[in-house]
């Protein structure tokens, strides 16, 4: 045990973000999960009788299903240590002055209220596994757009996500697609009707504030034909002396003609397991791009996918993954080309160091009949210490003659010379490190909004203290 | 107080193999020393080895700047102390612009200055000193967008090379074949940026295998090193000598033949 806290103190030492304050959920369902949780939750939230029977039905299966082990050490998490629900506050808060004191003090502490003057257009902000914080700019209603939480979105808009949900990331999935269908919390919901382009990013803040707590927020984007959106969710999470675990899925669809971007950066302490399905289909010249930042987390398994169904449709995956001491980041994406002049583009950088592990996995596939799909994948890794590790594993698939596939993969070391030069100018070594590793991930952090790259940047030079001299 | 001692210096690679078997020079602020020498004399290990390449050991031997020894010190506190080598071959950072680079140079020697704490550069005052310094050594504004020595032609790095210098005020700039895969423009350029910068405040070592930069960098010594020593030593006048005789008298054959 001693080692465990030891661990722990070395986390909060690294861990900017490691705080958590004290904090009265008004209800939980307690650990473990059983059949009645599943109904306990639905009713909670007033549900329909489908949803609650789609959640049985995912139940029954997380239940038949094995945990896997093809990715990740998956083998410590105790299902029945964690809680499944926990709603903090009766209702929505609409305004900031109407949230309570608590978890007000530690948005602040997360900086939330300057960023949103700045950026936001509007927050979804998730405190433990309900939306209490949702505002939305009038200019957004004005267009039509909807951005709720999913638990509104589901009483608000059915129909769109009876039509929408599950779809995409179907329960029989994954055994964790599963898991969230059958306890899934919070998370948003957006529409955007045809032709509207959203000029700002909508934006929510995650975070994790109990022990034990799970999280399994439910996120489904639809974008109508010639529509366009960019959806940014940062995490950031408090220390804790147990594991902790984060099941989340992602669908989107974009319909012909529309664009969606969906940036993410996940900063989850080192003890939390963070194994999410991110799935988004792309209709006829639509185009998807998934930006994933991945800094935190004990074992991140995650590989956003893009299904492009419509002719001329394009995704991107721009993949970003530090994996420090103890972590894995088994990251990477998928592309499947349904239709003939397809285009993706893959993009993945990893960083390791402290005996880190980081990895790619992806899956390029071309179905019969895609013709003239291209694709191309690069792979970078950069890896700082010799205890450290990074794997890649790419599969491609390819069931159609008339496409064109590329595949690069580097794998480099931080030099002694450019660490000389740098250093001949007056910086640490590091700063100097920083320096080279921030400019390595640089076509990454370009694609942010500009204060998730000031953060990233902050984030990789905390990393990078320490893991020097 | 001198600027720059170097006493009796030794410089050897990590096995052993000796390189600089014993110099002595003293660089005065406002003096400009030029070290000739043919290929593989071991004047870029010299220039290295000063500024701390952990490559090369000193074994015997001082360095002084300012009456302080730089032995003990890292290559960044040696920048710290008023130390800058402009390189023969500067080294790619890819992803980090030329501007941002700057800046973090700069304002790490600030940060040094103040004793540890930051003291960022206002960022009106640093884009007036860059536009005034990237005017003075037509350096394109393009390439301050670009990522530092990533992609750049010779020419283009070594501009950026001693824009660095200029805008990181060292005490003693150290230049590092600097004239080599530069056209006579762009020599012209780049040597009348670093003479206007040699005064009260700045000395230079002006390290190279052609008079040809001399030209335009007038030294007040000329030092020839050759087998890893100073084996002759003068005026501006020694290296007019040097570039219409060639090294051939200062070679180890040629000496060894005389003796």
């Amino acid at each position: 045990m001693s080692d465990h806290e030891t661990d722990v103190s070395q986390i909060g030492r690294d861990y900017k973000y490691g705080f958590h304050t004290t904090d009265k959920p008004s209800f939980s369902t307690g650990r473990g999960l059983t059949r009645e949780v599943v109904e306990t939750i639905s009713a909670q939230k007033s549900e329909p009788t489908w949803m609650l029977e789609r959640r049985l039905e995912a139940y029954e299966h997380f239940l038949t299903r094995p945990v896997p082990t093809w990715g990740g050490d998956l083998s410590q998490i105790d299902f029945d240590s964690i809680f499944y629900y926990v709603k903090p506050t009766e209702s929505e808060a609409s305004s900031w002055e109407e949230l309570p004191p608590d978890i007000k003090n530690t948005w602040d502490r997360l900086g939330i209220p300057e960023a949103e003057k700045k950026y936001l257009a509007g927050v979804g902000a998730q405190y433990e596994s309900e939306v209490v914080y949702h505002k939305l700019q009038e200019e957004l209603v004005r267009q039509g757009v909807v951005f709720l939480g999913m638990d509104v979105g589901l009483r608000e808009h059915e129909e769109i996500v009876r039509e929408h949900f599950g779809k995409i990331v179907p329960f029989r999935d994954n055994k964790f697609a599963a898991l969230n269908t059958a306890v899934w919390s919070g998370g948003s919901f957006i529409y955007v009707p045809p032709g509207v382009k959203v000029e700002m990013p909508l934006q929510a803040y995650f975070r994790i504030n109990a022990e034990n707590m799970g999280q399994f927020e439910r996120t489904l984007i639809v974008v109508d034909e010639g529509a366009f959106v960019h959806y940014v969710e940062g995490c950031t999470a408090p220390i804790y002396s147990s594991d902790s675990l984060h099941a989340a899925v992602v669908e989107i669809i974009v319909k012909p003609g529309g664009r969606c971007r969906y940036t993410t950066i996940q900063n989850w302490s080192t003890n939390v397991y963070n194994l999410v399905t991110k799935r988004a289909v792309a209709q006829k010249n639509a185009t998807v791009e998934w930006v994933d930042g991945n800094l935190g987390s004990k074992l991140t398994m995650k590989y956003p996918a893009i299904w492009l169904t419509g002719e001329g449709a394009h995704g991107e995956v721009l993949s970003i993954a530090f994996a420090g001491p103890g972590q894995h980041q088994d990251t990477g994406a998928k592309a499947v080309h349904a239709a003939p002049n397809t285009t993706s583009v893959i993009t993945a950088k990893s960083i390791s160091r402290g005996g880190g592990r980081a990895g790619y996995r992806g899956l390029v596939n071309v179905a019969s009949g895609a013709r003239g799909a291209k694709s191309k994948v690069v792979c970078d890794a950069l890896i700082l210490d010799e205890e450290s590790r990074s794997d890649t594993y790419p599969t491609i698939r390819v069931h159609e003659a008339d496409s064109n596939i590329e595949h690069e993969a580097t794998v480099s070391k931080i030099g002694e010379e450019q660490l000389f030069y740098l250093m001949s100018r007056g910086l640490s070594e590091s700063e100097a490190s920083s320096m080279i590793v921030s400019g390595f991930v640089e076509p990454i952090t370009k694609e942010l909004p500009l204060e998730y790259a000031v953060e990233m940047n902050r984030l990789i030079q905390l990393q990078m203290e320490g893991s020097v001299g | 107080m001198a600027l720059l001692e170097i006493k009796d210096l030794h410089v050897a690679l990590n096995d052993g193999t000796e390189i600089v078997k014993g110099i002595d020079l003293t660089v005065e602020s406002g003096e400009v020393h030029a070290i000739m020498g043919p290929n593989g004399s071991g004047k870029s290990t010299l220039a290295h080895a000063l500024m701390g390449h952990p490559a090369y050991r000193i074994s015997s031997g001082d360095v002084l700047l300012d009456g302080a020894s730089l032995l003990e010190l890292g290559p960044e506190e040696r920048a710290q102390r008023g130390l800058f080598l402009a390189f023969q071959y500067p080294y790619a950072i890819p992803g980090v612009t030329v501007t941002s680079f700057l800046r973090s140079a700069m304002n790490a020697l600030r940060k040094a200055r103040a004793g540890g704490e930051d003291d960022p550069i206002p960022i009106p005052e640093f884009r007036k000193q860059l536009t005034a310094a990237t005017e003075q050594l037509k350096v394109p504004r393009e390439l301050l967008g670009r990522y530092l020595n990533d992609g750049f032609s010779g020419g283009e790095k070594k501009r950026v090379e001693i824009l660095q210098l200029a805008l990181l005020h060292p005490r003693l700039a150290v230049l590092d074949e600097t004239d080599s895969g530069l056209d006579i423009d762009a020599l012209k350029t780049i040597a009348g940026g670093v003479s206007s910068l040699v005064g009260p405040d700045m000395g230079a070592l002006v390290i190279t295998h052609y008079q040809r930069i001399l030209n335009y960098i007038r030294p007040d010594y000329v030092h020839v090193f050759a087998g890893g020593r100073f084996v002759a030593e003068g005026g501006p006048e020694l290296a007019e000598q040097l570039e219409s005789e060639g090294y051939d008298a200062y070679l180890p054959e040629a000496t060894s033949g005389e003796r």
